[in-house]
């Protein structure tokens, strides 16, 4: 594997030209990952991805950066198993450093219920062939020995699915590594250039307008998170998402402590310790609706007295930073991706919480149902339509609240 | 943290209270009439506006009653419950 090091720019910033093949709507991880997959997989290379700030600046640079693929349901198993499995190939496919590393995950068990979930998800991972292990509260200590698992604990720990290939990756690396991929492959990456309108004639999308000027197109593919609203009202498209501040926050650098990533549902929390040293903490999401990036200070106060009970050892921890990113959660808390009612139009939102860890997997899925105008079969099942039809993918018990 | 203004209470803290999304969501008044197309409309969609938005709380830890506010969902500004504006229910 070779790394990229010293000065060199890491993707070139052209002027926009009057027309592509494919315009992508916002430059995060899934918009660079899916202009990547056009020009690997399919040879589309006139491809511009349109980002209003700058590139990976929105979710993709406030997210926690956990990756696994323990989900309940098949459809959900299918896609976030094959982006596993595409990151355990991805700094050799790219070329390019991006400390993916496989440390686990343990999804803790609090409650009865929690324990009947927690072993259902872990029989229908086996039949699915994701890795997953139910591990009693002794064998959780072996794995994060950090973890208080005494039974009179305010949150006793009852045992927890374990996932060993599960792990972290930096998140900036990783779009940093698609966008030079792609750039390299003559993907134009332009930044400060919000899409203002989408142009549709004859049922058929036809360009969108921009702040740097109307940009004809061929194909537009919508990959804007918490403003998939906003872009799909373009086009005149009502979206079943509601957009709501998602927060997390970092402490000060630690010598290594925590050996691996814990959710636990039942409070609200999960943590998991960077390369550099901070611990890592995501929070549910703030109740109301918002597009403004920051949320109360009550549910980072609660996040952290959940903290301190199942980690004891944080105590004399210091809260560094606290943040906020703008989520786009759908009624059964799964994606949308795939066509729309508009000829040449394309969605990919709803990914809520955990879109991060789907990185490589939607990039590759979306990339296919633009090429050939046709789902994937991988992201098939998460259509708009389903929401008419029923077909719902229930994933809140694994990601509701945690990712 | 947001300060909502109850209309019963006053002015109280965010903690206090629940959130019931879109105000003004009305119950089909005849369900059975409807297509898989709008029932879905009904059950699923909801608006999501970047701006002002009309919006359910309720005052879970003090008077435990519902009403409405306008609130921008960029700014977070409130603005006062609109007495009767959804026919009685403030």
């Amino acid at each position: 594997m070779t790394t990229t090091t010293g000065r060199d720019r890491l993707w070139d910033s052209p002027e926009p030209e009057g027309s592509y093949d494919v315009v992508i709507v916002g430059g995060g991880g899934h918009g660079i990952a899916t202009a990547y997959y056009l020009a690997k997989n399919h040879g589309i290379t006139n491809v511009a991805v349109l980002e209003k700030g700058w590139l990976a600046g929105g979710n993709m640079a406030r997210n926690t950066t956990i990756i696994r693929s323990n989900y309940l349901w098949d459809e959900s198993a299918g896609i976030y198993e094959h982006a596993l499995k595409l990151w355990e190939g991805l700094e050799d496919d790219l070329g390019y450093d991006v400390q993916f590393s496989q440390r686990g995950v343990l999804n803790l068990a609090h409650s009865l219920q929690d324990v009947r979930e927690g072993v259902r998800r872990v029989n229908a991972n086996r039949l699915n062939g994701v890795d997953a292990e139910w591990l009693d509260p002794g064998q959780v200590t072996e794995v994060c020995p950090i973890v208080d698992v005494r039974q009179d604990a305010r949150h006793p720990v009852l045992g927890a699915t374990y996932q060993p290939r599960a792990g972290i990756a930096k998140h900036d690396r990783v779009a940093w590594g698609y966008a030079r991929a792609a750039s390299a492959m003559g993907v134009h990456f332009i930044e400060h250039c919000e899409v203002t309108g989408i142009e549709t004639s004859g049922g058929r999308v036809q360009a969108v307008q921009t702040t740097r000027g109307r940009i004809a197109a061929g194909r537009v593919a919508m990959s804007a998170a918490g403003h998939s609203s906003v872009v799909a009202g373009m086009a005149g498209l009502r979206l079943p998402v509601q957009s709501h501040p998602l927060q997390a926050l970092v402490s000060e650098l630690l010598e290594p402590v925590h050996p691996t990533v814990v959710m636990s549902n039942a409070v609200h929390v999960y943590v998991s310790q960077a390369h550099k040293g901070e611990l890592v903490m995501g929070a549910g999401i703030d109740a109301y609706n918002s597009y403004r990036q920051r949320g109360a200070f009550h549910i980072i106060e609660r996040q952290m007295a959940a903290v301190l009970e199942l980690f004891p050892i944080f105590s004399r921890a210091h809260v560094l930073r606290t943040w906020g990113g703008v989520v786009d959660v759908t009624p059964d808390a799964s994606p949308i991706v795939g066509l729309t009612p508009v000829g040449g139009l394309y969605v990919n939102c709803g990914w809520g919480t955990g879109g991060f860890k789907a990185t490589p997997g939607v990039g590759w899925c979306y990339a296919h149902t633009i090429a050939g105008d046709a789902p994937h079969p991988l992201n098939a099942p998460f259509t708009l339509e389903r929401f008419t039809t029923g077909a719902l993918v229930d994933e809140h018990g694994a990601a509701a609240v945690a990712h | 943290m947001l300060l909502i203004p109850c209309p019963w209470c006053g002015p109280r803290d965010e903690a206090e209270f629940g959130y019931g999304g879109q105000a003004h969501v009305a119950y089909p008044a005849d369900p059975g009439a409807l297509t898989d197309e709008e029932w879905a409309r009904y059950l699923f969609f909801r608006d999501n506006p970047k701006g002002p938005f009309a919006e359910r709380w309720h005052h879970a830890a003090g008077c435990r009653r519902w009403f409405t506010v306008t609130r921008d969902t960029v700014t977070h500004e409130i603005h006062p419950p609109a007495f009767a504006a959804d026919g009685g229910s403030r």
